[in-house]
This record gives C-alpha cells, structure tokens and sequence, in this order.
C-alpha cells in the first residue's frame, strides 16, 4: 500500500482552518454547555414540581435521542424559523451546546447531591442563608468531585463536534470528507483526521488532569 | 430562653412527635434521655428549625419560629448545635471552620473572628490544631473542633445531638469535659445524650422521652433514683 504524503500536504491550510474550527465549536459547547447545565440542573433540584417537569424533559430530551438527528433537526428544521440561510457552524454550536447541557445538568446535580446532608444543616444552623452554605460549604466540595466527569463530557464534545460535517459546517472531519471524496481515498484523510482528534483529547485530558492535581489539595 | 407548647410532627402516617410541652429557662442545662426512635433527635432539631413541625408553638428567644415575620437565619446564630457526626467542613482548615460563619454571616473582621477563634480553640484544648484540615484529627478532636465552631457564633442556646455517640470509647470523655465546663460557665444548653452519668452530673434537669412524648421529666436524682413511670424504670435498667 503506497501512503500518498503529498495529499494530505495539500489539504493541510484546509485541516489547519478545520482544526481550528473544531476547538471553536468544542469552546463553544464547553462554555454555554456549562452555563446552561447549571440552570437545568439548579432546575431539576427544585422542590416545586411543576418547575422542575420542563428541565426534566429537557434533560430526557437531548439525552434521550441521538446528537446527529438533533443537529438535524436544529439546522434544517429549528434554525430555518428564525434566519433563511442558517450558518451550520453557528447550528452545530448550538446543538452542541444544548445536548451537552443535558449532560453537564446530570454531573452538577450528582455533584451537590453527593455531599453529605449534614454540610448543609451544619451551615444552616450557624445561620447562613441556603446561598450562603451553598456557595461557601457546598459548592466548593462538589466542584471537587464534578472536575472528572465534567472532563469526560468535555473529551466526548470535542469528538461529538465531528458530526457538524453532516450539515457542511468547515470544520475537521467535513476536510477529511472532502479530501475522501476528491481522490477516493480512505486512510490518508481518515487517518490525519483520527490523529488529529487524538491530540486534541489527549491535549484537553493533560490540562484537566492538572486542574484536577490543583484541587486536591 | 426555649417554650414549647403541643408540638407535634409526621412522617408521613408515623407521628414521632406526640405534643411536646417544656419550658427551658435560661443558664438551664435540659438532658433528653430515651430510647432509640423515641423522637428526641426530632425533637432537638425542631427547635432551630432544622426540622419542620406540623403542629404546636416553638418559642426562641422570643422568636416565634412558625411566624411568617421570623427570620429563621436570624434565631439560628443565636442557637449553636452540635451534630453526633460533627459535620465540619472539610475543605477547610479548623480555623476557617470556626472562623466563616463569625465573617460572613455576623460579618466580623476576619482579625476579630480569629483571635475568638484562637481563644475557642485553646478552650477546648487544640490551639495547635488551628492550621490542619479535618480529616487529620480523631473524632474527639473533631467533635470539640465543632463545638468552637458553634460557641464562635456567641450562641445564647447550644443544642447538642449524642455529641459522644459517635465516638471510640476512650474520647468520650475529652468531649464530655468541654461540655462539663460550659454548662458550669452558666451556657443553656440542651443536650440528647445515652451518657447517664453526664445526665446525672452535668444535669439541672432531665427529661425522658419514649414513643413521641415526654414521659418523665425531673432532677437527676428524682428520674435516677426514684422513676416513677414503669417505661423509665424499664429503659433504666437496660443503660445502667
């Protein structure tokens, strides 16, 4: 088998641009994810029922049905009500923002509940308000123990971001695809495609690791 | 200091609390004796509101904790408690665990919430401890750790909740002896206990409780040594 070299040299200013738009889209998701799934998982503890019923079908939505029909859906169906030429970057953020945001509810809300009922009670009966003990006894533990799965989901958005190719959103694997396509060839593009996701990953697993190693102690 | 009248609490279908009357004075150091499930955690623990009741007045210093105007934070800096798993914080040193409450809620300089803190400490015996986390001390250390953490907030009523039953026997007594010495510092203090002989020293009054009700109350020599309830009697003759 001959490795054409000079393909993927050629497609490299195309993998370059898609790299960088696959970080963004993954940023993107990280970012609006968490802030999202803090609501939604602030929501889904709420005492009220009726409160908490929208944030839970919301959480069995997005985890409940496949990424690849939500982006679907987002960019062909959601998106097309409010623009005419929707940008499939700007619907793959989204849709990644919002399925990870179901996600990322389910470890926040794990995280606050795993910590032992008497952190609360304690802080409650020296007077602090449920804000209070909440930001100064609760949070601070759970953060602790939300750090490992956080950057699980974080690790499954940076691949999960692939799937915007479907809707032609320039980023890396919709390279790998184009290069597939205009020389019929398999291993040169899904191979640099692979490696490259591959570095991403193990990149953002040595940054959390090191977040995780600060909180320790 | 602490009236209660007729209160009354369910779980569910299962009443654990079955009309509680007391009156608890000032500088008055109450011991709730009884058996297991006989509601006098329960108990405890309504009178900061920890625990919601149905039914019944709960007085505080004068605070009505079921009126809507009451505000609940406010009534529980001036009542401290002390938990039987000690609850101290433990991503926080022991100084932070005594000092953070004093800071944020009663807003003190953090300089005057420490020197209390150091002062609380070498009361009860640990001013060395002050920089180490929680998980580094014993379980008497930590339990007279949580009891500085309530007396920095300057309580008026300190709750305690089988402050010793989670402990290895031989820190009993260290636990105990702080407590000893703020009862005799004129401290009002309400404390759940299986320790009997606490009960009978450290006691102005003790109160037995059984199935939701308070079936005997009394000094310590009238419930030790002359019960009149058969349901006393019996629980006696198994814890002493």
């Amino acid at each position: 088998m001959n490795f054409r070299f000079d393909i993927i040299a050629e497609y490299a200013p195309f993998f370059f641009k898609g790299v960088l738009w696959t970080i963004g889209l993954s940023l993107i998701g990280i970012i609006f994810g968490t802030i999202l799934g803090l609501v939604i998982g602030l929501g889904k503890m709420s005492k009220n029922r009726m409160l908490r019923l929208p944030f839970e079908w919301y959480v069995h939505f997005f985890r409940g049905t496949p990424l690849f029909v939500q982006i679907l859906l987002i960019h062909f169906g959601f998106m097309p009500l409010f623009v005419s030429q929707p940008n499939p970057i700007a619907s793959g953020a989204i849709s990644l923002s919002l399925n990870a945001a179901a996600y990322i509810a389910e470890i926040f809300r794990a995280g606050i509940q795993s910590i032992d009922r008497g952190q609360m009670e304690a802080a409650r009966s020296l007077g602090m308000t449920h804000v209070q003990a909440m930001r100064y006894v609760i949070l601070p533990q759970a953060v602790k123990r939300m750090i490992p799965p956080l950057g699980n989901e974080f690790i499954v958005l940076i691949k999960d971001s692939s799937l915007a190719a479907v809707i032609a959103a320039p980023e890396l694997m919709y390279w790998g695809r184009a290069l597939q396509g205009q020389y019929y060839r398999v291993w040169e593009p899904y191979l640099t495609v692979a490696l490259i996701y591959l570095i991403l990953t193990l990149t953002l697993n040595k940054v959390l690791h090191h977040v995780e190693r600060r909180y320790q102690t | 200091m602490i009236r209660v009248t007729n209160l009354r609490k369910s779980y569910g279908t299962v009443q654990v609390l079955k009309g509680i009357d007391i009156h608890i004075r000032e500088k008055e150091v109450v011991v709730v004796i009884g058996p297991s499930g006989s509601g006098k955690s329960t108990f405890l623990r309504c009178l900061n509101l920890l625990e919601n009741f149905d039914e019944g007045e709960v007085i505080v210093d004068g605070f009505n904790l079921k009126d809507p105007n009451t505000d609940i934070n406010k009534v529980r800096e001036e009542v401290g408690m002390v938990f039987q798993r000690f609850n101290l914080f433990p991503h926080m040193t022991v100084l932070d665990n005594i000092t953070l409450a004093p800071v944020k809620v009663r807003q003190w300089p953090i300089e005057k919430a420490k020197e209390k803190a150091m002062q609380l400490l070498a009361k009860v015996g640990l001013q060395d401890k002050a920089h180490v986390f929680p998980d580094s001390l014993s379980g008497g250390q930590a339990q007279r750790v949580a009891i500085a953490r309530a007396l920095a907030m300057e309580p008026k009523v300190m709750l305690f909740d089988e402050p010793t039953s989670a402990l290895d026997p031989e820190m009993v007594g260290e636990v105990l002896s702080v407590m000893k010495q703020l009862a005799k510092e004129g401290m009002t203090m309400v404390v759940v206990t299986h320790e009997m002989g606490f009960a009978r020293e450290v006691g102005d009054r003790v109160i037995f409780m059984d199935d939701g009700v308070i079936v005997e109350e009394g000094t310590p020599s009238d419930i030790f040594d002359q019960p009149k309830h058969e349901r006393t009697k019996l629980f006696l003759s198994k814890v002493l």
